[in-house]
C-alpha cells in the first residue's frame, strides 16, 4: 500500500446558519488519481477550498496532515508552497496577456523589480511541452481556445512545482476530444508519480481515470470506492450520490403525438460578427415538428450556439443568409423581440452570463421576457407579476423560500428552471433549449427533462443542444449532428448509439 | 414569519441610521441650532437641485453605473437661456417650456452618442461639460443676467414671497402648510394598509404587523414634524413641490414601470435583457434624455434661487448628485438603488454642509469631510456586500 500523501480529519465548516461540511475525512495515496464526485452544493468545493486555504485555518474545525504533517494553511500560498495547486472550474487567465506572463503571474520570474523575460518564456515553454501544447508561450491567451487555456492553467499549477494538483470540473467547458485529451494527460501525470484529486460531474470521466472515488452528499463524505478492489459503474456512482437508485435517468414519453412541421431553416449561413469571411454556420438545412423533441449534438465550437442564437433574431452573427420558415410561413426575424413575437424561445447555454439578472429577484426574472403579460400600459401589475412567478415556480418546483429570492442565491439547478419558467411564461410553441443540464446536478437533470417532457406533451417543439451524448440520445426523437458550422448527419433516436454518432462527426472531418 | 433580525433592520436601514446620528451630532455641536425652522427650511431649499439632479442620475447610474459629467454645465447653460429670454420681456412660461425642452434637446444629444454610438458614459458627458460650459457663457455673454419676475420666483423658489400661500390668514403658525403635513401622513397611512390587506386576502407574505406599525408611526412622525417645522417658519417653499413631484414620479418609474425594470435589468445584466426582447440602447437614451430633463429642471431652480443666472453656476452639481446617489445606497456597478435612498443620501450630504457651515467650520475642510463621508458610505457597502457571500 502506497503511502498516505493527504488526509484531511474531521472537517467541519459552517456559514451563518449552513453547516457546509459536516465532519468529513478524506485520504488521498501518493500517486492516485482520487475523484471527488457528489451533487450540487455537496460540499465538494468547499472542502477543496479548506484545503488550499481558500478558507484559512481558524476558520474551520478538523484537521489537515500532508506528506506527515499537520498543516495550517492560512492563504492560498501556504498551501501552495507545499505543492496542493488548485485549479478552479473558472479559468483565472488574462485574456490581453500571453500565455508565459499568466503561467508567472504572481510567480515572476526574475527579481522583483527586474522581471526576466527570457527565464519567463524558456520556463513557460518547457511547462507548455509538458502538456502537450505546441503554442509559443508569447502567444495571448484571448488567441487560443478554451480547450487549451485549461491546458495553459495546468502548466501554470505545474509550474509552481505541484504534488498535489486538484482539478475541480476541468472539462465543464471543453468538447469531447480536449476532454479526453486532459484526461489522458492526467493519466500520463499519474505515471510519473503526480497525485490528483479531480472534481468532476461528468461520470464517465471518474470511471475513465479515477482508483478511488469519494462520494460526497449534504456536506458528509458517504464512501470511498477502490476501483481496484470492486466493479464501477456510472449507476453504481450514481445510487451513491443521490442515496438512491435511480433506475432511469431519462423519463420516458407516453403517447406524444408527433405533428407537423412546425419551424425548418434552408440554406442558413452566419458569418462571425468579428471575422466575416468566416462561416460560423454553413448551409444548414434543419426542421422540427409539434410534439418533437430535437438534439443537435456536436463538439464546443462546432457551431451550435451561434445557429441557434442566429434563429433566434439575428442576435449573433453576421451577413445571416437563408430561409426561416414558422408555421409554413417564411418570416425574418430582424431581432429577438421579433423572434419572441413569433413564438419562439432560447434558453441561453450560459444562464449566468445571457440569461438571469442574478442580482434581481425570481419574480422580476420571471417576467422579464414578457413584460407586457404582467403590465397595463408600461405600468407594472406586481401582484400578477408575483402569481405568477408562484405559479411557474410551484410547476417546476423551483426550490425556494420565495420568489422575492434573488437568483444569483440559488443553486445551478434552480437557476436553470427560473430560466425555464421565463421562457416558458413567453408561451412560446418553439423552444431551442441550449445545454439546458450543463453544470447542474443528477437530480436536477431528471426534473428538467420532466420539464421538457412535459413541454412536447403540449403540442410544442424543443430544440435540445448538447454535447453529453447519453443525453442528446435519451432525449431526443431526432437527432442532428453537427461539427465545423456543417450538419454532418441527421438520425432517429432509435438508431443513434454512442458508436454512430462519433462516427458521422468523425467521416465528415476526414472528408474535408 | 419569525421575528426581524436587528441585524437586518440595521442593514436595510444604514443610512437613515447613519443620517439620524449625524443629525444628533450636530444638533449637539451647533447647540439645537440645526433644526431651527428656518435651517430646515433652507436645507430644503438650498439642497433642491441635488435631489432633482439625483433622481435624474439614480437612472444613469442604475443602467450600470453611469454617469452624467455634464449636468453641472446644463444647468448653467439651460439656466442662461432662461434668464436672457426673460430679461427680453417675453412671457414667462414660454421661456420654462424653452429651458425644459431645451434640457431635453441636450439629453437626446447625449444620449444618441451614448445608446447608439457607444461612447462611454464617461467621455460623452466629459465632452457636454466642457461643451456646455463654454456655450453658457456665450449665452451670458460672460455677465450675471438678473430675473425680475417675480411669477417665475415665486413659483420656483426664488426671492422672498417662494412659499405657498397660507389660507388660512396669516398667524404666527402656518395652518395650510401643518395641514398639508397631516394629510400626506393620513394618504400614506391609507396606501400602506390598502396595500397590506390586499396582500393579506390574497395571502401573499407581508411584513409583521409590529414593524409595519412602527415604520409607519415613524414616517407620520417624520413627516408632520418637518411640517410642522416649516409651518412655524414661512410655510411650504415653493421648491419643495418640486422636488416632491420629481421624487413621486421617479419613484413611481422606477418601482412600478417597463422602463423602470429595464433600467434594473439592463444595469444588472445587460446581455440577457438584450436576449429577453428588450433593446438597451433605448433603456440608456431615455435614462439620458431624463437626466437632461431634469438638468434642465434644476437649472431652473438655481437660477430662480439666485434671482439671475451666473456663467460660474453650477459647477460641482454633477459631483453632489452622484455623491447623493451613491451614499444612498445606489451600486457603482449598476443594477442596486432606488429613490428612497437618493433622498437619503441627498439630505445626509445636506445636512453635514449645512451643520459644518453653522459650526464655522472652514469650507476646505467641508469639502475633506464631505470626501471621507462619500468614502465611507462606499467602503461600507462593498464591505458588506462582501459578508453577503
Amino acid at each position: 500500500m502506497a503511502k498516505v500523501l493527504l488526509e484531511m480529519k474531521n472537517i467541519t465548516k459552517t456559514f451563518p446558519g449552513v453547516k457546509a461540511l459536516d465532519n468529513v475525512n478524506l485520504q488521498v495515496e501518493e500517486g492516485e488519481i482520487h475523484a471527488l464526485v457528489g451533487e450540487n452544493g455537496a460540499g465538494k468545493s468547499t472542502l477543496m477550498n479548506v484545503l488550499s486555504g481558500v478558507y484559512p485555518y481558524g476558520t474551520y474545525e478538523g484537521d489537515i496532515i500532508y506528506n506527515g504533517e499537520v498543516c495550517q494553511f492560512h492563504k492560498i500560498k501556504d498551501s501552495e508552497q507545499k505543492g496542493i495547486v488548485i485549479i478552479h472550474q473558472e479559468l483565472a487567465l488574462v485574456p490581453q496577456m500571453s500565455i508565459g506572463e499568466n503561467m508567472f503571474l504572481g510567480n515572476e520570474r526574475g527579481r522583483k523589480n527586474a522581471i526576466n523575460w527570457n527565464e519567463t518564456y524558456g520556463e513557460a515553454d518547457k511547462y507548455l511541452k509538458m502538456v502537450g501544447l505546441s503554442e509559443s508561450s508569447r502567444t495571448l491567451i484571448k488567441e487560443i481556445g478554451t480547450g487549451k487555456q485549461q491546458l495553459v492553467e495546468i502548466a501554470k499549477a505545474l509550474a509552481k512545482k505541484a504534488k498535489l494538483l486538484i482539478l475541480d470540473e476541468p472539462t465543464s467547458s471543453l468538447n469531447e476530444t480536449d476532454s479526453k485529451a486532459l484526461l489522458d494527460l492526467m493519466l500520463e501525470f499519474k505515471k510519473q508519480g503526480m497525485t490528483m484529486i479531480i472534481i468532476t460531474h461528468k461520470l464517465n470521466e471518474v470511471v475513465y481515470v479515477a482508483d478511488k472515488i469519494t462520494v460526497v452528499r449534504d456536506g458528509s463524505t458517504i464512501e470511498t470506492m477502490n476501483c481496484h478492489e470492486m466493479e464501477i459503474n456510472e449507476d453504481r456512482i450514481i445510487k451513491g450520490m443521490v442515496g438512491r437508485e435511480i433506475t432511469d435517468r431519462f423519463p420516458k414519453r407516453h403517447d406524444v403525438k408527433i405533428g407537423d412541421i412546425n419551424m425548418e431553416v434552408k440554406n442558413w449561413t452566419v458569418h462571425h460578427p468579428l471575422y466575416p469571411e468566416r462561416k460560423v454556420v454553413d448551409n444548414v438545412h434543419m426542421n422540427v415538428r409539434k410534439g418533437e423533441v430535437v438534439g443537435i449534438y456536436g463538439l464546443m465550437g462546432a457551431g451550435r450556439t451561434e445557429l441557434a442564437m442566429s434563429i433566434f433574431g439575428h442576435s449573433y452573427g453576421a451577413n445571416i443568409s437563408g430561409t426561416l420558415t414558422i408555421n409554413g410561413k417564411e418570416v425574418v426575424l430582424k431581432n429577438p423581440r421579433e423572434a419572441i413575437n413569433a413564438k419562439l424561445a432560447y434558453v441561453t447555454e450560459d444562464r449566468k452570463g445571457n440569461g438571469l439578472v442574478l442580482s434581481n429577484p425570481i419574480r422580476v426574472n420571471t417576467s422579464l421576457a414578457n413584460m407586457s403579460g404582467v403590465s397595463n400600459h408600461n405600468i407594472i401589475d406586481v401582484d400578477k407579476e408575483y402569481q405568477v412567478a408562484v405559479e411557474y415556480k410551484e410547476k417546476l418546483k423551483t426550490k425556494t423560500p420565495s420568489v422575492e429570492q434573488n437568483v444569483g442565491n440559488l443553486s445551478g439547478g434552480n437557476q436553470q428552471k427560473v430560466l425555464l419558467a421565463k421562457w416558458m411564461f413567453t408561451d412560446p410553441d418553439i423552444l431551442i433549449l441550449d445545454e439546458p443540464t450543463r453544470g447542474i446536478d443528477v437530480g436536477a437533470k431528471y426534473e428538467i427533462y420532466c420539464i421538457i417532457n412535459d413541454l412536447v406533451a403540449a403540442g410544442k417543439s424543443v430544440i435540445m443542444i448538447s454535447s453529453e451524448l447519453p443525453e442528446v440520445i435519451g432525449m431526443s426523437d431526432r437527432i442532428y449532428i453537427m461539427n465545423e458550422a456543417k450538419i454532418v448527419g441527421e438520425m432517429n433516436a432509435s438508431e443513434a448509439t454512442q458508436v454512430n454518432i462519433m462516427a458521422s462527426i468523425l467521416q465528415s472531418g476526414r472528408s474535408e | 414569519m419569525g421575528g426581524v433580525k436587528i441585524t437586518d433592520i440595521l442593514k436595510k436601514y444604514t443610512m437613515v441610521i447613519a443620517l439620524i446620528l449625524v443629525v444628533a451630532f450636530f444638533y449637539w455641536k451647533t447647540g439645537g441650532k440645526i433644526l431651527l425652522p428656518q435651517n430646515i427650511n433652507n436645507l430644503i431649499s438650498q439642497n433642491a437641485y441635488v435631489f432633482v439632479l439625483a433622481a435624474g442620475m439614480l437612472l444613469c447610474i442604475l443602467t450600470g453605473g453611469n454617469i452624467d459629467l455634464a449636468c453641472g454645465s446644463v444647468v448653467c447653460f439651460i439656466g442662461g437661456i432662461g434668464a436672457v429670454i426673460m430679461s427680453k420681456n417675453i412671457n414667462v412660461w414660454v421661456a420654462v417650456l424653452v429651458m425644459l425642452v431645451g434640457g431635453i434637446l441636450v439629453g437626446i444629444w447625449q444620449g444618441f452618442w451614448i445608446a447608439y454610438v457607444k461612447v462611454p458614459p464617461f467621455i460623452a458627458t466629459l465632452a457636454g461639460m466642457y461643451a456646455f460650459r463654454g456655450l453658457s457663457n456665450v449665452v451670458l455673454q460672460g455677465m450675471t443676467v438678473g430675473i425680475g419676475n417675480s411669477t417665475f420666483l415665486n413659483v420656483f423658489g426664488g426671492g422672498a414671497e417662494c412659499y405657498v400661500p397660507d389660507l388660512f390668514g396669516k398667524g404666527s403658525l402656518n395652518v395650510t402648510c401643518l395641514l398639508l403635513g397631516i394629510i400626506i401622513a393620513v394618504i400614506y397611512v391609507a396606501f400602506v394598509l390598502k396595500n397590506r390587506i390586499s396582500a393579506k386576502t390574497k395571502d401573499y407574505a407581508t411584513a409583521p404587523l409590529a414593524t409595519e406599525i412602527i415604520k409607519m408611526f415613524i414616517v407620520c412622525a417624520v413627516v408632520i414634524w418637518i411640517f410642522y417645522k416649516l409651518a412655524q417658519y414661512k410655510g411650504i417653499p415653493t421648491s419643495l413641490i418640486w422636488i416632491a413631484v420629481v421624487l413621486v414620479v421617479y419613484g413611481y418609474i422606477t418601482s412600478k414601470t417597463t422602463m423602470g425594470r429595464y433600467l434594473y435589468a439592463v444595469g444588472g445584466n445587460e446581455k440577457a435583457t438584450k436576449l429577453s426582447g428588450i433593446d438597451p440602447r433605448k433603456v440608456y437614451f431615455f435614462a439620458y434624455v431624463n437626466m437632461g430633463l431634469m438638468s434642465g429642471l434644476a437649472g431652473i431652480l438655481t437660477v430662480a434661487r439666485a434671482c439671475g443666472a451666473q456663467p460660474t453656476f453650477g459647477q460641482g452639481y454633477e459631483m453632489d448628485a452622484i455623491a447623493a446617489c451613491f451614499v444612498g445606497g445606489a451600486s457603482a456597478y449598476g443594477g442596486e438603488g432606488n429613490v428612497f435612498g437618493v433622498v437619503i443620501g441627498a439630505t445626509l450630504m445636506g445636512v453635514i454642509n449645512m451643520g459644518m457651515s453653522i459650526m464655522g467650520v472652514e469650507a476646505n475642510y467641508q469639502k475633506v469631510v464631505k470626501g471621507l463621508v462619500l468614502l465611507i458610505a462606499i467602503v461600507f457597502d462593498v464591505m458588506s456586500k462582501k459578508q453577503k457571500k
